[in-house]
């Protein structure tokens, strides 16, 4: 192995999942495409010369492990085909994939089905269930697959089935159950094969508002109980403000702007980023520790724990002036006034 | 009159000694390999005669019971199979059953491969289907004058003949079925580091299973369409009373053997239907589309 490789490894293996540069091509040529598009022309302009279509173009993500990472895109934004190179379901023209320091392109056939069947889970926006299946068997399929016996794969199932919630429904058929109880199977599918990283393509799209709301906290929940590492595809922003310890941004298939849901609210990187933020409920997004006056300050007649939003305080702002900030161990770590709070809902609207 | 361009005279005379010498020298080649085919048509038939009637009505009538769950189905089957009894055809219904069964269990034997090698490959498909055009396009009679100079006439040219006629839509519908399978159930599967045989056996397989059961059902009744064809080179049964009718001019003895053939084939296009229905709504495609 030479130096450069090592070095990359080293970079590369903190993280669960590392992308360089992937692009990716589709069309009967897309060596050429791609020089042109390293030239330095855009999507559009590739797409009217070659009849070339850019899925990707040179995302770098860094996805630590044990966060949710979300990908936000508007359809079209190449969201879902990023997805897909993470277990190589879609194969890139250029660019480097790392998950757990090993780099995904190199592996043969084989390994890639073993490292398919062991390393990585997927959860589908149409869910991919096997329709003459019943549910445990479907929730069993990884297992089954992986070559688990039957008694174990299916004792496994029934566990899983009962944390998603669909106890009683073991021998029911899937196309006799609800989109959000399907997609439940579908997540219990990818939780028993008990993989460190999860990857969930548009996984909550198809479920009505208050099914989708339920399963993100279900979600949410499960992560931390169990720490994996997803990675989450969505085109609401709402949604990936609620359960993402990371956003991406993509657009045109190329990374607008990667950080934290508040860094993302607070400062978006370009108009595009700012139209969505203009839509979103920014109570909900920033946390009050992001904009609260930090040290030792007087303690306040009432106070919020760290992981309030901003949400949580307005209501006290009717009696109170000020409200304390408390960390985890119930010291105060600052404080918040009314004013702060209103500016940093306000800072972002249409000048 | 259009031009004479070529003389097609040594073309065809190449053809007719080409085959003449094929005849001669591969005749007894070609009879040997094809026996494995003969002894399945005479166990079948075998089988059949040696069965008493009320035993075959009753194994029918329990199949149409068990395909529709509904007393509408066995009761047709059971009024079928009486109506070839009373009419004094039960014999010979058996050797046209006997027939038609050998050649679907072949065309299944031999299509359901050949439909997923096509599934799988683009060129595959495109050297196969215009051999199946041509095998469900081309006169039978012109393939049965061969067949029958090679074999002799008797079984085995009518079986033969039978097969290269009833096979082709069982494999056109295991190709279709395999290919129309949901892709976000193939993809899933993918996801999940299945490999290929594993993706054939344990998803497309089952999910195209109605479309393939299917496939058997226009085999079935294509085998039984070609019955009166194949008693002219001495398959026996239902085709040749049909046969003896027109030459005697006996208008009823074709009459009730034509029916006779009509019954035959409601009792097995109904019961593979009822399957496949049923097939369908435990998969649960049936409320899908």
């Amino acid at each position: 192995m030479n130096a450069m490789t090592s070095m990359q490894t080293q970079t590369t293996t903190d993280l669960a999942i590392a992308m360089r540069g992937v692009t990716k091509i589709f069309g009967s040529d897309p060596q050429a495409a791609l020089a042109l598009l390293q030239s330095g022309k855009s999507k559009a302009e590739v797409q009217a010369q070659t009849d070339h279509v850019v899925g990707l173009d040179n995302v770098s993500l860094d996805i630590e492990r044990g966060q949710i990472f979300v990908v936000m895109g508007l359809s079209g934004s190449g969201k879902s085909t990023l997805i897909r190179h993470v277990n190589r379901l879609i194969e890139p023209t250029a660019g480097e994939i790392v998950v757990e320091g090993n780099s995904v392109l190199a592996l043969s056939l084989d390994e890639l089905r073993k490292y398919r069947r062991t390393k990585v889970a997927m959860v589908f926006q149409k869910f991919g269930l096997l329709p003459h299946r019943s549910v445990i068997d479907n929730v069993a399929y990884g297992l089954e697959v992986r070559g688990v016996g039957r008694e174990e794969r299916l004792e496994k199932a029934a566990k899983w089935i009962a944390t998603v919630g669909l106890s009683g429904y073991e021998n029911s058929r899937t196309r006799q159950l609800s989109g959000g109880q399907q997609q439940r199977v579908g997540l219990a599918r990818a939780l028993a094969m008990d993989t460190d990283i999860i990857l969930m393509d548009e996984a909550f799209s198809a479920l009505d508002p208050l099914i989708r709301s339920g399963m993100q906290d279900q979600l949410i929940e499960l992560q931390q109980s169990l720490n994996k590492t997803i990675l989450f595809i969505t085109h609401d922003f709402d949604e990936a403000l609620k359960i993402g310890n990371r956003i991406a941004v993509l657009k045109d298939g190329a990374v607008q702007q990667v950080g934290k849901p508040e860094e993302i609210v607070l400062k978006p990187a370009n108009a595009h980023i700012e139209e969505f933020v203009r839509e979103v409920n920014k109570a909900r997004a920033i946390y009050v520790r992001s904009i609260m006056e930090r040290g030792d300050v007087e303690p306040c007649e009432y106070s919020v724990p760290m992981n309030a939003r901003c949400e949580d305080v307005l209501p006290l702002f009717a009696e109170h002036e000020w409200v304390g900030v408390l960390n985890d161990e119930g010291h105060q770590i600052g404080r918040v006034t009314a004013k702060q709070v209103i500016m940093a809902l306000a800072r972002h609207s249409p000048a | 009159m259009f031009p004479q361009l070529i003389d097609t005279k040594p073309l065809r005379r190449a053809i007719d000694d080409g085959l003449n010498w094929v005849v001669r020298y591969w005749g007894d080649g070609f009879e040997a390999a094809a026996y494995p085919l003969l002894m399945l048509l005479k166990a079948i038939e075998d089988l059949l005669i040696a069965t008493p009637w009320w035993l075959i009505v009753a194994i029918l009538t329990g199949i149409a019971w068990l395909a529709s769950r509904s007393w509408k189905l066995p009761a047709i089957v059971l009024f079928s199979l009486l109506f070839l009894g009373v009419m004094e055809l039960w014999e010979d219904a058996m050797t046209t059953m006997a027939l038609m069964l050998a050649a679907t269990i072949t065309a299944i034997v031999v299509s359901i491969p050949v439909g997923v090698s096509m599934s799988r490959s683009a060129r595959v498909r495109q050297l196969i289907t215009p051999v199946l055009d041509l095998m469900q396009t081309l006169p039978s009679f012109v393939y049965l004058i061969p067949t029958v100079m090679i074999f002799g006439p008797g079984k085995i040219p009518a079986l033969i003949a039978t097969i290269v006629y009833a096979a082709p839509p069982l494999v056109r519908l295991t190709d279709l079925g395999l290919r129309s399978v949901d892709p976000a159930v193939m993809e899933a599967s993918r996801a999940f580091g299945t490999n290929p045989t594993q993706r054939l056996f344990g998803v497309q397989i089952p999910l195209a299973l109605p479309t393939i059961l299917a496939g058997i059902n226009q085999t079935t009744m294509m085998a039984l369409s070609m019955v009166v064809i194949a008693s002219m080179i001495g398959a026996g049964g239902l085709g040749y009373q049909v046969l003896q009718g027109i030459g005697r001019l006996e208008v009823s003895r074709g009459l009730f053997a034509g029916l006779g053939i009509v019954a035959l084939a409601i009792v097995f296009d109904r019961i593979t239907q009822s399957f496949g229905k049923q097939l369908q709504g435990r998969i649960g495609l049936a409320e899908a589309k």
